[in-house]
């Protein structure tokens, strides 16, 4: 099973068996990873899993949707590889994702 | 009772807002004894997917669960699921549940939820007809969610349009009955209104407006529905989609004030200081809007354990003005605050597009939006209001300027 590691903004590390088909946020609740809050469940209508990719993974995570762009532009300390992480479908290449979380969700 | 006596919380109700409230208080710091009772062989779960991707049967149950049925214990959480409680003992704080167990709190959280409403007819009880509220309710008609049966909906809210879109998406023939003249009467504006109503027809689900069910016919299973006026519709399934009703009976009898739901003050305390009320039972005042009412929202159930989990625990809590969604075919609807009482609406965006947003106004003030598939619009109004700012009409509406910048420039 593919394991992703969230970083929280204090540095403490969470490794997770994240299965494949699910979300990355899916996989930090289920694991009670502290500063992804999913209010909505991942129905793309609360911004408030937001992530930052670490830049060597971009390009396997793949591209925010219009949708979801739209929502990041009004989320906090929006980066250049921030994502929604219910909108990130884990697949075996993404096996050892590095994610970083940012200081609030609100 | 200050909030540092308290060592002994109990929550009835294992819903969206009572599987909350025991997380947050936990992962919050609270050290004490947490005891999450629910009347529901399943731990807490998301009811949204219920009416959208579960009934499509695009998703595992476990993928409902708020967390997975383990980390209850992991935290120390005591779940009961299909255990009910029956009594609660103000004087002595104590909760009775079935079978006689009582169990002791300093402080108790009522996340009972609602009730669908039955249908008010002879033949309501025939096998097929479904309410649709619980895993149950969905997994006793999935069966019968083949191509070419043929669903009748009564009643036009969110959940029946919903489960009427999946239907289509499934090949079922889909007629959706409503009292009233137009859908969604009670939810949203007529403009809004028509637009699913159109997008609905364009699906090929029939409407019968103004339609007065008068009988469920069947003998052993439900063959169909008789209207008022004489006219019938066969149908293989139906779904009662007319609303519910809080669950209070707990409440009423240990005498809490109720108004329509369980009153509370913004702390989500009831008329007795020890017991909290949360989620679709309950009726709060509502920042940013001056006004006690019940919702019936993901967003009123988590936002109601977060502040009871704040209040238990002496934590700061910002509150965030009301939101809500709804998913139809490739239709996302996004909505912020609350739009009764509005007397202008605008639309920034054209309909035909399938891509609009309807702002809602009291005089200057912006109190909600309908956004459908524009996310931008969504979030640019919920921040508004969440901020007490307002942005002109005719300024709202000029799509040559992206919604952020319109918001960076509001006051
Ligand atoms: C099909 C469907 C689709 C929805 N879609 C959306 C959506 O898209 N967006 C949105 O924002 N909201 C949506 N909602 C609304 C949202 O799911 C509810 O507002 C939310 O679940 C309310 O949470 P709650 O915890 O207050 O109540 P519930 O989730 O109903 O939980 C209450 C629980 O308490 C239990 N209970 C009651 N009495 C007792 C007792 N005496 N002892 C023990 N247990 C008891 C009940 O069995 C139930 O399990 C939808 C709801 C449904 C049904
Ligand atoms: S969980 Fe709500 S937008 Fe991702």
């Amino acid at each position: 099973m593919p394991k992703i590691t969230y970083i929280e903004h204090s540095g403490k590390e969470h490794v997770v068996d994240a299965p494949e088909g699910q979300t990355v946020m899916e996989a930090a609740v289920k694991h009670a990873v502290p500063g992804i809050d999913a209010d909505c469940g991942g129905a793309c209508a609360c911004a408030t899993c937001h992530v930052y990719v670490d830049p060597q993974w971009v390009s396997k995570t793949g591209e925010a949707s219009s949708m979801e762009q739209s929502m990041l532009d009004f989320a906090n300390d929006v980066e250049d590889t921030s994502r929604l992480s219910c909108q990130i479908k884990i697949t075996k290449d993404l096996d050892g994702l590095i994610v970083r979380l940012p200081k609030s969700q609100h | 009772m200050s909030t540092v006596d308290i060592k002994r919380v109990v929550i009835i109700g294992a819903g969206q807002a009572g599987g909350e409230t025991a997380q947050r208080l936990r992962q919050g710091g609270f050290e004490g004894d947490i005891t999450l009772i629910g009347e529901e062989p399943l731990p807490p779960y998301q009811r949204p997917p219920l009416s959208k991707a579960y009934l499509l049967g695009d998703l595992s149950i476990d993928r409902l669960f708020l967390r997975p049925a383990s980390t209850y214990q992991e935290e120390r959480i005591a779940f009961l699921p299909s255990t009910r409680a029956v009594w609660i003992d103000r004087a002595n704080k104590r909760v009775r549940l079935e079978g006689g167990r009582e169990i002791p709190f300093d402080a108790l959280v009522l996340a009972t939820g609602a009730r669908p409403r039955k249908l008010p007819l002879v033949g309501a009880d025939l096998p097929g007809v479904h309410v649709l509220r619980s895993v149950s309710d969905v997994d006793a008609m999935r069966p019968a969610f083949v191509a070419g049966a043929r669903l009748a909906v009564i009643g036009a809210g969110y959940i029946g349009l919903e489960a009427a879109a999946v239907a289509r998406k499934l090949g079922l023939e889909v007629t959706v009955i409503e009292a009233a003249p137009r859908p969604l009467a009670r939810v949203t504006s007529p403009e809004v209104a028509g637009f699913f109503l159109d997008e609905h027809t364009r699906h090929g689900v029939r409407f019968v407006l103004g339609g007065q069910p008068a009988l469920i016919k069947g003998k052993n299973q439900v063959t169909g529905i008789a209207l008022a006026d004489g006219a019938e519709i066969a149908a293989d399934i139906v779904i009662a989609g007319i609303g519910v009703t809080p669950e209070t009976s707990l409440a009423q009898h240990c005498q809490l004030e109720i108004e329509n739901g369980i009153v509370t003050d913004e702390h989500c305390r009831t008329s007795d200081p020890g017991i909290f009320a949360i989620g679709d039972c309950a009726a709060r005042p509502i920042a940013h809007f001056d006004r006690v009412c019940r919702l019936e929202s993901v967003h009123n159930a988590v936002e109601g354990a977060k502040i009871v989990a704040a209040t238990l625990l002496g934590h700061e809590h910002a509150v965030e003005a009301p939101w809500f969604w709804s998913d139809q075919y490739d239709l996302k609807l996004q909505i912020a605050g609350l739009f009764q009482g509005y007397d202008r609406l605008v639309l920034r965006g054209v309909m035909a597009d399938r891509a609009f947003a309807a702002f809602y106004y009291k005089g200057e003030k912006l109190i909600a939006v309908d956004a459908i598939n524009r996310p931008a619009e969504y979030l640019g109004a919920k921040m508004l209001i969440q901020t007490g700012r307002t942005l002109p009409p005719d300024v709202i509406v000029d799509t040559s300027r992206p919604m952020k910048e319109l918001v960076a420039n509001a006051r």
